[in-house]
């Protein structure tokens, strides 16, 4: 192709070339700010322009959490299910009874046999039993995804001791083969943790167990930030081997204590600045015509690390502490009066029963087991009769599983720890072992006022269970979640991706 | 027929005490007629039976015993009368034997994860450390044990682990003041890991050697001690230990779920013509014709299910059922972790999934006696050994608890340090140690 010299072009075409010339660069700025506004790069101002209002914790939160799956919702007729006994963990037991279900909410129950309804779909529910669905307060599913693999390795992130603005949402994987068996076990809501290499693991999530491609999707709506924290051994493990601290258990509390200042700190620059940013009056609109530019006008900058510390100190992020010894929980009490926040439940907590009077009187939840104890020496300690001693002295028993296998069974896990209170002659109803796995969990996520228990209003989060759900031989038959049946025991798919295609190449 | 029940249990507990260390020595008058209770016994469960124990055995058992009509009225039944014989109507027990957990760790680890409270893995040992018997470090008195039998187990298969051949593991009785009271058989089976390593054919490959120089080793012994013989790939006493296994003197239990491991495995064992058990087996199901023609027991979690691990992709919750219908020999276990009061619930989740009831009964008892030959346990017959569990109700239901547990014949407290962990921190607040009283003057 001949080159083309520039004196060659006409005078008009050089016009032409100057316009557009012109074009380009001004358009260009006009391209660069129709998309969304992003927060100014404090790191270097850019040519002309505008700072835009800083978005508040809350709103840059909102703005990290918006799903980009559709979900739209699955169209179900009203359902009612006759006939069975209603466990309702609110209190009353209905035997016989129904259950109404309508656009995804609880719409009505009761006593006896179920209304009339046109165009309901009645689902005969005699010899049957109907609880809440179950809620597992401590998962790893889908953050140590089966099978089990260095790639679905992403529980802990045990790369310095404390990782508060690391999300258990963006390492749960919905693939993972454990999910769909744990809603065959009844489970209907899970809330998923980091794990306890750290002593501040990042942010649990809550999620609802309905299938979806991404974790976002998944997320219990509404459902308030959760931080999960740990004491005692691991951390102190998992650091103190690779010699760098922490490596003992003072060293835990100073790492913690530390960070709490820190976000105490941050608190007090972010609420100054959110202060001027909003304040009305004269004073305050001159500072931001004038003098914005010149001061600290963009606030201190974002730090995820610290926006999860600083939400605790607020009571919006609710503080899950992986605790076992008395003496450990106790300081772990210590460190949350020193800097003003509520530890909304221990976890594991073997030793709860030695602390259950404080526990009781603060209203701090413990999520246990039913049986588990001696594989580290915190656990050395645990006793049978945890939740039934913690239910008998007014405090928030609840159980947990910590695992893929017994969260397939967690109305066993309910069973044996209510069975073992009665033994040892400490009289808990039946609806109160109940509660054990729905509405006491409900509560310590912060969505006890939406579901966890049969009342009307709350979300369809239904189980049929074709015996007593506390009895070994029980399973669940159907499982509702949002009023949308979501698991057949006779007319199973299969949820996983992994799951397709293996079995053999007849 | 007395003369010949007599007779007969001597003959049992002569070939009992061959094998063991502990020499059954019936205290002397210690004897019980249990009347009224319902006791599963060999063929099933009977209502209103009778059994009685004298000393550390079972003398009798059932409604009606062959040769030998037992009722409370029976003349036969007046000689334990005329002894010091306590009649107790048990009409709200229901009595099994004694549950088995066979892939145990109570006595070997105290807390798992203090590497000085366990011994049940050679850490730095060589992969063949075949000669390693668990025995040696057992610890009848582990705080640990008690807790246990609250889970209505009276026997355990203290195991080794770690390494390709992990040595030999003991059968225990739990009770006893030291191991010569506790153990049972020393080495009661001899223990491998096919995953061990990165490589399964090299597994394989080395079990074969080490089952082809240990026949070698048994027929050369007289060249090897004078040094003519090729050089072999373990120390002598690895090689003795593995000889009761070319011998078929003890099985050969291998860790393996994957169902083309288990494949594998049954080639070896027919080439080896070794006894071979299955431990794990999440896809067994899938070789179940093969395992029943071979003969081969697997021990399993019926809890193990979904694709868990890359070797268990194909595992199946009715696993056991399908096992056990196609003639397999099944044993359920809980694995040995902080688990052994889950047994009984694990035999009631195989129920659920498909199991008969009878057959996870016998999973939990009958079977780790046949396949272990652990003489005397596992059955309620008489000439057995009184390892007994008195239970409220149906043993694999949460809602039941032990009532009475007999190891040899002995009733064993129940309490154990949890409940004495309970008590002390019944009422609370208040002070858990309270201070003691003044001395009087």
């Amino acid at each position: 192709m001949t080159r083309i010299h520039p004196a060659a072009l006409t005078s008009a075409t050089q016009i032409m070339l100057i316009v557009a010339a012109v074009m380009l660069a001004w358009t260009a700025p006009q391209a660069a700010s129709a998309a969304p506004r992003a927060k100014p790069d404090t790191t270097g101002t850019q040519e002309g322009e505008e700072p835009g209002p800083l978005p508040s914790l809350e709103q840059a939160e909102e703005r990290g959490r918006r799903p980009l799956e559709d979900s739209p919702a699955t169209k179900q007729p009203l359902v009612v299910l006759d006939g069975a006994t209603v466990l309702t963990a609110a209190g009353k037991t209905f035997a016989p009874g129904y259950i109404v279900l309508d656009g995804g909410r609880i719409k009505s129950l009761g006593e006896g046999k179920a209304p009339a309804i046109d165009g309901a779909h009645v689902i005969d529910t005699a010899g049957m039993f109907i609880t809440p669905g179950l809620i597992d307060t401590h998962s790893h599913l889908g953050v140590y995804a089966a099978p089990g693999s260095r790639a679905h390795g992403d529980g802990n992130e045990a790369t310095a001791p404390t990782t508060a603005g690391v999300w258990a949402e963006h390492s749960f994987n919905p693939q993972d083969p454990g999910i769909q068996r744990a809603v065959a076990g009844g489970v209907t809501t899970i809330q998923v943790l980091p794990g306890s290499a750290n002593l501040v693991g990042g942010r649990g999530v809550v999620l609802q167990m309905v299938p979806h491609r991404g974790s976002r999707a998944m997320r219990y709506p509404g459902a308030p930030e959760t931080l999960k924290m740990a004491c005692g051994e691991n951390p102190k493990r998992v650091y103190g081997s690779r010699s760098s601290a922490p490596s003992t258990r003072m060293g835990n509390l100073r790492a913690t204590r530390t960070a709490f200042l820190k976000a105490e700190r941050y608190l007090a620059k972010l609420k100054k600045h959110e202060d001027k940013a909003t304040r009305k009056g004269p004073a305050a609109k001159r500072w931001r015509d004038r003098d914005r530019d010149r001061d600290d006008e963009d606030g201190p900058e974002r730090d995820l690390d610290l926006e999860s510390l600083v939400g605790v100190l607020r009571g919006e992020v609710l503080p899950q502490v992986h605790c076992y010894r008395a003496d450990d929980m106790l300081s772990m009490l210590q460190v949350a009066d020193e800097f003003g926040f509520r530890i909304r439940s221990f976890h594991h907590a073997t030793d709860a029963y030695k602390i259950r009077d404080i526990l009781a009187e603060r209203q701090v939840a413990a999520s246990t087991w039913a049986d588990s104890w001696t594989f580290k020496l915190e656990a050395y300690d645990a006793i049978p009769e945890t939740p039934a001693l913690l239910a008998e002295a007014g405090g928030l028993p609840v159980i947990h599983s910590d695992s893929a296998i017994s969260i397939q069974r967690l109305n066993q896990e309910a069973a044996k720890a209510w069975y073992a209170g009665m033994h040892a002659g400490i009289k808990v109803s039946r609806d109160e072992a109940l509660s054990w796995i729905t509405l006491n969990p409900a509560w310590v996520l912060g969505i006890d006022h939406d579901t966890g228990s049969l009342e009307a209003g709350k979300r369809g989060d239904v189980v049929v269970w074709d015996g007593d759900p506390f009895s070994v031989y029980s399973s669940a038959r159907w499982v509702f979640i949002d009023g949308v049946l979501r698991y057949d025991s006779k007319n199973t798919t299969t949820w996983s991706d992994f799951e397709l295609g293996q079995g053999g190449n007849q | 027929m007395n003369r010949w029940l007599a007779i007969a249990a001597c003959l049992v507990l002569a070939a009992g005490s061959a094998r063991s260390i502990a020499t059954a020595a019936d205290p002397a008058a210690a004897c019980r007629v249990l009347t009224g209770a319902r006791v599963h016994l060999p063929g099933g469960p009977v209502d209103n039976a009778v059994v009685v124990i004298v000393g550390e055995h079972i003398a009798a058992a059932g409604t009606a015993i062959k040769g030998l009509e037992l009722s409370t009225t029976d003349p036969a039944l007046a000689r334990f009368r005329d002894h010091t014989c306590s009649q107790e109507d048990r009409s709200d027990w229901l009595i099994t034997a004694g549950l088995i957990e066979t892939r145990s760790n109570v006595g070997l680890v105290e807390v798992g994860a203090e590497d000085r409270s366990r011994d049940q893995n050679w850490e730095e040992g060589p992969p063949n450390r075949a000669a390693l018997s668990v025995a040696d470090s057992y610890n009848a008195r582990s705080s640990q044990i008690p807790i246990a039998r609250l889970g209505g187990l009276t026997s355990v298969l203290a195991i080794p682990r770690g390494g390709l051949i992990s040595g030999l593991g003991a059968a225990v009785d739990l009770s006893g003041a030291g191991q010569h009271d506790a153990i049972l058989i020393k080495g009661v089976a001899l223990y491998a890991d096919l995953g061990h390593g990165s490589s399964r054919a090299a597994s394989i490959l080395l079990l074969h050697q080490a089952l082809n120089d240990a026949r070698f080793f048994a027929g050369n012994k007289r060249a090897f001690d004078e040094g003519r013989t090729r050089p072999l790939s373990a120390d002598p006493t690895a090689l003795e230990a593995i000889g009761k296994v070319v011998n078929r003197s003890i099985p050969l239990v291998v860790r393996a779920n994957r169902a083309a491991d288990i494949e594998a495995l049954l080639r070896l064992a027919d080439e080896q013509k070794i006894r071979l058990v299955v431990n794990g087996g999440a896809e067994a199901w899938l070789l179940r014709g093969k395992l029943a023609e071979a003969g081969v027991a697997v021990i399993l979690d019926p809890m193990v299910f979904g694709p868990g691990s890359f070797d268990q992709i194909e595992a199946r919750p009715d696993n056991a059922a399908l096992l056990h219908r196609a003639g397999v020999d099944i044993i359920i276990s809980g694995g040995g972790r902080y688990f052994p009061l889950g047994l009984r619930y694990l035999a009631g989740d195989a129920v659920r999934s498909g199991l008969e009831y009878d057959a996870a009964l016998d999973a939990v008892t009958s079977t780790p006696a046949k396949v272990f030959q652990l003489p005397g346990r596992g059955k309620i017959e008489a000439g057995a050994v009184a390892n007994l569990v008195a239970w409220s109700g149906d043993p694999f239901e949460l809602s039941s608890r032990p009532l009475e547990i007999l190891v040899r014949g002995r009733v064993v407290d129940l309490s154990t340090r949890r409940t004495e962990l309970r008590e002390r921190y019944r009422r609370l607040p208040g002070s858990p140690v309270p201070p003691p009283p003044l001395p009087t003057p």
